[in-house]
C-alpha cells in the first residue's frame, strides 16, 4: 500500500518535469521588454574616489536576438562617465541594438583587460534551443525566462 | 439660454486639435526615448539627450585646418584610427566609401572625417594618400600628440600604443561616432555593421 502510495508520488513528480521541460522546449521565448539595462547610480563617482570598489558593467553581457537584444546603459550619476565603450554625460543613455548573433568586442577603460564582450546568441527557435535558453538564463540570472 | 452650435463646433475642434498635439507629443516623445527618428530606428547605438559634439581644430588632410562646427549642416560620421592599422580602419574606411557610394547624391550631404592616433606616423600627405585610396572627399585630421589626447579624452577614444616586432600598433576604439546636421552628437555605429546600415542611418538622419 505504502510502496504504490511512493510509486504513485514518484509518478507524479516526474510527470510534473516532464510538463515543465514541454512546455519550456515548445512555447516560444518571448519578452516584454528587449532591452537590458545597465546604470551607473548616483554617488557612484563619490564611492570610487572614496576607495570603494563599484562594478557598474560586466565585462561579459549576454543577449539573445528578438527577446532581450538591446543594451542600454544609463548615467545617472553627477558627472561624466565611461561606460563601456561609450563616454556619457550626466543624465545620458545610450542605446544600442543588436541585429547580428556574434560575439562583439569593445575597448572599455572600466575593466582591468580593457575590454568588454557583448554576446549576442541567436533567438531560440528550435524545442532544443528554447529549453538550452532557458535553462542557461535561468542558471544565469536566478530567474525563469 | 443654448449656445450656438459654431461656438460648439470650433470649441469641438479646439479640444480634438488639443488632443491631436497632446498625442503628437507623446509619440515624439516616446519615439525619442526610443533612439526612434521619424521614419524608422537608427541601427547605431542613440544618445538620448545628444550633446553638441565637442569641437575641435586639427590640422586637415587637405591641407587647411579642420574644425568640426564648419561641418554644420553636412552628416558627419567621425572616426579614429591609423594609416597603418591593419584589421579595423581599412574595413571601416571601406564600409564608409561604399556607404557613401550607395547613397548617391546624398552622399554629397556626407562628411567622414578621420582623426589619427598615431601623429607620429601620420602626416598629412601620408592621411591624404591613404584615405584617397577609399573616397577622394574623405578627410583626415592630425596634430599634436597633446591636442588628439583632447580630443579623443572629449570622445571617450581608447588609444594604447603596443609594440609589434619592431615597430608598434595602436590598439583603438572602434566605433564611428555620427554627428547630425545640428552639429550633435547622436549616435555611434560600432565596428562591424555594414555600409547598409550606415546607408539606412545616414537616410533617415538626413532627412532632417
Amino acid at each position: 500500500m505504502i510502496a504504490a502510495r511512493w510509486v504513485w508520488l514518484w509518478g507524479m513528480a516526474a510527470a510534473a518535469v516532464l510538463a515543465v521541460i514541454l512546455w519550456a522546449a515548445l512555447t516560444p521565448v518571448a519578452a516584454g521588454s528587449r532591452d537590458e539595462i545597465f546604470e551607473i547610480l548616483k554617488g557612484t563617482w563619490a564611492r570610487r574616489m572614496a576607495g570603494d570598489k563599484v562594478e557598474i558593467l560586466p565585462q561579459q553581457i549576454r543577449l539573445t536576438l528578438g527577446v532581450r537584444d538591446i543594451l542600454v546603459l544609463i548615467n545617472r550619476d553627477d558627472v561624466p562617465q565611461t561606460f563601456g565603450p561609450v563616454l556619457m554625460m550626466p543624465g545620458q543613455s545610450f542605446r544600442l541594438p543588436f541585429g547580428v548573433a556574434s560575439h562583439y568586442q569593445f575597448a572599455c577603460t572600466a575593466h582591468a583587460s580593457g575590454q568588454m564582450t557583448v554576446i549576442v546568441d541567436a533567438t531560440p527557435a528550435s524545442p532544443w534551443t528554447r529549453l538550452r535558453w532557458r535553462v542557461g538564463t535561468l542558471l544565469r540570472s536566478g530567474r525563469w525566462p | 439660454m443654448r449656445k450656438p452650435p459654431a461656438f460648439r463646433y470650433e470649441r469641438g475642434v479646439s479640444v480634438v486639435s488639443r488632443f491631436g498635439a497632446l498625442l503628437l507629443l507623446l509619440s515624439l516623445s516616446i519615439g525619442a526615448a526610443c533612439g526612434a527618428e521619424p521614419g524608422g530606428v537608427l541601427k547605431a547605438g542613440v544618445f538620448e539627450p545628444a550633446r553638441l559634439a565637442p569641437d575641435f581644430t586639427l590640422r586637415g588632410s587637405n591641407g587647411s585646418d579642420l574644425t568640426l562646427s564648419r561641418y554644420r549642416g553636412k552628416l558627419v560620421l567621425l572616426a579614429f584610427g591609423y594609416t597603418s592599422c591593419t584589421e579595423v580602419c581599412p574595413i571601416t574606411m571601406a564600409v564608409l566609401a561604399r556607404a557613401r557610394r550607395e547613397l548617391g547624391a546624398a552622399g554629397a550631404d556626407l562628411q567622414v572625417l578621420y582623426v589619427t592616433v598615431d601623429p607620429e606616423r601620420d602626416s598629412v600627405d601620408r592621411m591624404h594618400q591613404y584615405l584617397a585610396n577609399f573616397d577622394p572627399s574623405f578627410i583626415g585630421a592630425t596634430g599634436t600628440e597633446e591636442q588628439l589626447a583632447v580630443v579623443r579624452k572629449a570622445y571617450g577614444i581608447v588609444a594604447t600604443k603596443m609594440p609589434v616586432g619592431d615597430s608598434y600598433g595602436v590598439a583603438h576604439s572602434s566605433s564611428v561616432y555620427i554627428v547630425d546636421r545640428d552639429g550633435s552628437l547622436r549616435a555611434m555605429m560600432p565596428f562591424g555593421h555594414s555600409a547598409d546600415d550606415y546607408v539606412h542611418d545616414a537616410k533617415l538622419l538626413l532627412k532632417k
